[in-house]
């Protein structure tokens, strides 16, 4: 469990290491700051429905994405910024789908945390999360059938999604066909409102995979070199043929479910107890005490960072909205089958008004 | 020689296989044992490594197969009874269904569902899902009646880009042959004349298709003339094919083995009223599935459904108005 002090110190000797934690760091900057300007655009109405944040777990969320290479496959859950950040996901994709931009991947169509480009193996995602992960077993079983070897699928959940049919069946169906899953659990000891205690009743979700054979690992997930080190871990051994892999991290959310939910049901002591340590500044404090940057390069990097997503937001704001008149209605890729049904037209010509005396 | 409709379903998964790289199978007891009906009897051994055993989990078979379409495959899903997909349900209609809209990458899946009543199969082996998946945006919903449309639709359905709900009759499994596999075939969304006339008109799909034919051969007798129309996909449905022939008749019967309440013979219902109201002759009728759960006995479950004799009055009654 989540202990005070931290148990993975990075390798100070290594510039690899160094250099992994600080991109690794600045990726969380970036996913912070943009989920910092989402909250405020969600508060003065620019954000249609809902907007979920990923504080609190952007160590692990980062983790999932430096682990993974080009050509693999990532279906990251609702509180995944950095992760998509770091699997290649452009700052203009996440704002152009919170702000329904038409030149966004979902044009309009698909909002907040819902987008994705398949075809560069980032999924987008259901709403019932579970039902994601059967659908990366499906792109690395494809992958199988053609051949293609050396990627992995990487699945990220929260704790809720671990009690849903599609879950069990999908790491089942993983450890069966044997296949090069990593499902990451981020238990933030929340689903929506739902404490743990009302979620399962095994010693620790890691325990769940015992029941399906596959190889399971805890990490804290308020520390990044501990995240960096069991995910790419877990990664390396699917990667390398060895199956499916669980790995379950304890963090806490440091926000509401979404921007509409103020969080009241968390009580001050957890969010004062270990596993309530924001992970971005406690990062930022390692990077100092290891030497490897001071006070003025955070702030620094902040500043550039807050630049670059005021930049984005800008310049998203005065992109064009999908336009009904030119929205192609049709939910087939078979144009010769789609169905007209018929809409009420406006008369060509109206009947004629009169002024009445 | 002759081929029953099951024996068709199996020449074309066959086919697909042979023809295309990109198509497996996937589903329950569908590898060495041949599926539960024997529809993939053989394939296994014939296409090592394509037809694969699932666990017994609707919800991650489907899932498996989008992702494999969205990696470029074709896959086929026997979902070992349609009554069964209700748990894969989700995966269906939410992630399958949605992906083309949401994304722009399609879906061509086929979703093989072993469908509608047999005698002793009772509540959880025999019913008709055409109608629940219909209704949602996304997914081409096929229900073939005859053996050559069994054969043509299925390699169809695998060559659309889009997921297919392919409603296969249980009931026509072993019934129903043909001398040979056909060597041409209309195109899916088009409905069939399966019997001209002039008197009325019958719109129906799978086993209901030949209770309405059977009635139609008896009420000839009588010189009445039932035009009969397979409407072959109930998703998208040709009101084209429909509106003509009522457009001939004037009088609308439309029969389904599903439940009453909506469903593929209220919506021919509604259009023809809609926009064929002026055709009309006598206000159009429709004919279902008792509302209730499929009862196990024979006596119970021949009441249940349509069958050539509740047709018939339906037909008459239809007449007289």
């Amino acid at each position: 469990m989540i202990q005070a002090e931290l148990n993975h110190k990075p390798d100070a000797e290594t510039a690899l290491s160094r250099d992994l934690f600080i991109k690794a760091y600045r990726l969380m900057l970036l996913a912070r700051v943009l989920d910092d300007k989402l909250a405020s655009l969600y508060r003065s109405g620019k954000i249609y429905g809902g907007c979920f944040l990923g504080r609190g777990q952007e160590a692990l969320s980062v983790a999932c994405g430096l682990s993974l290479r080009k050509g693999d496959v990532f279906a990251p859950m609702i509180r995944d910024a950095a992760g998509r950040l770091a699997f290649g996901e452009t700052v203009l994709d996440a704002l152009r789908t919170y702000l329904g931009s038409r030149l966004g991947p979902m044009r309009g169509r698909e909002g907040n945390v819902h987008r994705g480009k398949p075809k560069e193996g980032l999924l987008s995602m259901i709403s019932h999360l579970g039902a994601m992960i059967a659908v990366v077993n499906g792109v690395l079983f494809a992958r199988r059938l053609k051949g293609i070897t050396g990627t992995v699928g990487l699945a990220s959940i929260g704790d809720g999604a671990t009690s849903t049919g599609s879950f069990h069946e999908a790491l089942n169906q993983a450890a069966v066909e044997k296949l090069p899953l990593v499902l990451v659990i981020a238990n933030n000891q929340y689903a929506y409102s739902t404490p743990n205690s009302r979620q399962f009743a095994c010693r620790s979700l890691a325990d769940r995979g015992i029941g399906y054979g596959v190889q399971a690992v805890e990490v804290d997930g308020t520390d990044l070199s501990a995240c960096l080190e069991v995910v790419g871990a877990a990664v390396g051994r699917a990667r390398a043929g060895a199956g499916p892999q669980l790995v379950v991290a304890q963090l806490l959310r440091l926000c509401g479910h979404g921007e509409h939910d103020d969080a009241s049901y968390i009580p001050d002591e957890l969010k004062r107890s270990p596993v309530g340590r924001d992970c971005l500044a406690t990062a930022g404090e390692q990077l100092c005490r290891f030497g490897w940057a001071d006070a003025d390069t955070l702030e620094a990097w902040r500043a550039e960072t807050v630049r670059q997503v005021d930049e984005a937001v800008a310049t998203v704001q005065r992109e064009p909205p999908p336009d009904p008149a030119e929205e192609d209605w049709t939910a087939l890729a078979s144009r010769h089958l789609i169905e007209v049904f018929p809409e009420p037209v406006e008369p060509v010509n109206p009947p004629c008004a009169f002024d009445l005396p | 020689m002759s081929i029953t409709y099951l024996e068709a379903i199996r020449e074309a998964q066959a086919r697909a296989l042979a023809e295309d790289p990109r198509v497996f199978i996937y589903g329950q007891d569908v590898g060495a044992f041949g599926g539960a009906f024997k529809a993939t009897k053989d394939l296994a051994k014939a296409f090592p490594g394509r037809v694969i055993d699932a666990p017994i989990s609707e919800d991650a078979i489907i899932g498996l197969a989008v992702g494999a379409a969205i990696e470029g495959m074709r896959p086929i899903v026997e979902i070992q009874f349609a009554d069964f997909s209700t748990t894969g349900f989700n995966q269906i209609v939410n992630q399958a269904a949605t992906l083309f809209w949401r994304t722009l990458v399609p879906c061509p899946i086929t979703i093989r569902l072993p469908s509608g009543g047999t005698v002793g199969s009772g509540a959880f082996h025999s019913q008709c899902m055409e109608s629940v998946y219909a209704h949602y945006p996304g997914l081409i919903v096929m229900t073939p009646a005859t053996v050559e449309d069994a054969y043509s639709m299925l390699l169809e359905a695998v060559a659309i880009d889009d997921p297919v709900i392919f409603c296969e009759h249980k009931y026509l499994y072993y019934h129903l042959k043909a001398e040979k596999l056909p060597t041409e075939a209309l195109p899916a969304g088009k409905a069939r004349i399966a019997r001209e006339g002039r008197d009325m008109t019958i719109v129906t799909y799978g086993a209901m298709l030949h209770e309405s034919l059977a009635v139609a051969e008896e009420l000839a007798t009588e010189g009445i003339e039932i035009e009969v129309v397979d409407l072959r996909t109930v998703k998208p449905i040709d009101t084209d094919t429909v509106l003509a022939s009522v457009a001939r008749t004037g009088r609308l019967l439309c029969v389904g083995e599903g439940w009453p309440w909506g469903g593929v013979t209220a919506e021919v219902v509604a259009r023809v009223a809609t926009e064929g109201f002026g055709l009309l002759d006598a206000p159009p009728q429709r004919l279902n599935a008792k509302d209730t759960p499929v009862p196990f006995h024979p006596n119970l479950w021949g009441a249940h459904r349509p069958t050539a004799h509740s047709i018939a009055v339906a037909a008459r009654n239809l007449l007289r108005l």
